[in-house]
């Protein structure tokens, strides 16, 4: 089983070299710190950055420079900062080649659900249904069950949508799941140590297994 | 040039009435505009509908008007960190839309651009799409969303000049931009109020004609929400 840490190293090697990447909140902010250092990567902070640089040295904060979950960061050689029309406009029009976000639910068609528990939580969707019916490629990062000990990985969603038929890959701490155009959670690695009956057992939607499914490899 | 210089925030506010829709710049609290938030709250006007992407912290940013129920609409995208917030919303005292972050700033460019609708994406098979034209373009569905229609904006830029002409200083541009071009009456407050010439015409991010009040604020408190760092 993978922590925190481990599911975002895992999904750092699905990034390609040359690519624009937005990270989201949570999880997703952890891919940062495992990009493999000989390949190209812009990250885009959708308040209106493209080339967002690691976290300033301590004294060396500037309230003007702050990414999307309103940490402070810093700029890179190369960086640009533009409005935010701007930047979902680079979102919309697909420039930004990857998105990996976080999620409460997924549904094995796709659908992600992940901003509001009617009710109970009422923060908002942020950029994040702008990012989910805009982007080319949508991977989640999340745990496979909730604090409920639910499944988290469903037939359909049971929340408010954030987005239909969008998700194409989904990262837990227990394994990696592509979704099949067609439908369904094709189970593609797991996690070390980690069975398949296990991820059978904490998987609700329809699993699709094949004959052999190798562990993830990460170091 | 046409001069648009007044002397402070409780000038540049004083025709802003009870039930107005107020447009404010900011992501979070970076890049508000908070002297005209100070002189808000001041004046005490009520009944406010903001859009604003966030709605400030508890003691700062538009949270300062949410402690005075001086808010009775919140339009944004995001509205976490903030308990009052929270409690006004599930108690029923504030009504909340809450709309996707790009749909938000297009609808203010929409505005500025002068064009009364813009389709987008965003929300389609979600409940923002409730009520909302649908179309189909190239295979695709597209939400029909309306350009805002507020009677002040009010932004935050880094310098301005006398003519209104405003650049703004790294992400605390965000939303400041369109938000001004977007504005029946738009008021900027920057940190430096500069002379005409001093601004270089390609460096202008958002045009004089956008704006038709200037003032420089002082006593920027720049407040930062999530303060991270390295060690060396």
């Amino acid at each position: 089983m993978l922590d925190k840490n481990g599911i975002a190293k895992r999904i750092a090697k699905e990034i390609k070299n040359n690519s624009y990447v937005n990270l989201g909140i949570g999880i997703p902010t952890l891919v940062a710190n495992y990009i493999p250092q000989d390949i190209n990567v812009v990250l885009q902070s959708e308040n209106g950055l493209l080339g967002m640089g690691p976290f300033p040295f301590e004294g060396e904060e500037d309230a003007d420079l702050i990414n999307a979950g309103k940490q402070t960061i810093t700029t890179l050689p190369g960086s640009a900062i533009f409005d935010s029309a701007l930047s979902f406009g680079m979102i919309r029009s697909q420039k930004v080649d990857l998105t990996i976000l976080g999620a409460m639910e997924v549904s094995e068609n796709g659908d992600i659900a992940n901003w509001k528990i009617p009710g109970k939580m009422v923060k908002g969707m942020g950029g994040a249904m702008d990012l989910v019916a805009s982007a080319k490629n949508i991977i989640v990062a999340m745990q496979h069950v909730n604090k409920a000990g639910e499944s988290k990985l469903l037939p359909e969603c049971t929340l408010p949508l954030t987005g239909v038929r969008c998700v194409k890959k989904i990262v837990t701490e227990l394994a990696v799941l592509e979704v099949l155009p067609q439908g369904g959670f094709r189970l593609i690695e797991r996690a070390p140590g980690v069975t398949v009956d296990y991820i059978k057992s904490v998987t609700a939607g329809k699993l699709i297994i094949d004959s052999d499914v190798p562990e993830m490899q990460i170091d | 040039m046409i001069n648009k210089v007044v002397v402070n925030a409780d000038e540049a506010i004083k025709d802003i009435q009870d039930g107005m829709t107020l447009m404010l710049g900011g992501f979070g609290l970076c890049g508000i505009p908070e002297n005209c938030i100070s002189a808000l709250v001041k004046k005490g006007v009520k009944e406010l509908t903001c859009i604003a992407n966030n709605a400030g912290v508890d003691d700062f940013g538009i949270g300062l008007m949410l402690q005075k129920r001086q808010v009775k609409k919140m339009i944004s995208s995001y509205v976490g960190e903030n308990a009052e917030f929270e409690r006004q919303l599930l108690s029923g005292e504030l009504e909340v839309e809450l709309i996707p972050q790009g749909t938000l700033a297009t609808r203010c460019m929409a505005a500025g651009y002068g064009m009364p609708a813009i389709f987008t994406p965003a929300g389609v098979g979600t409940e923002v799409a409730e009520g909302k034209e649908v179309r189909n373009f190239h295979g695709k569905d597209y939400l029909m969303e309306l350009a805002f229609d507020a009677d002040f904006a009010l932004v935050k830029a880094w310098k301005g000049d006398t003519a209104g002409n405003l650049v703004y200083r790294s992400t605390a541009r965000n939303f400041n931009p369109v938000m001004a071009m977007a504005g029946k009456v738009t008021i900027a407050e920057v940190e430096e109020l500069v002379e005409l010439g001093e601004l270089d015409p390609d460096h202008v991010h958002t045009p004089g004609i956008y704006v038709h009040r200037i003032f420089q604020g002082k006593d920027y408190e720049k407040r930062i929400e999530q303060r991270t760092v390295r060690t060396k």
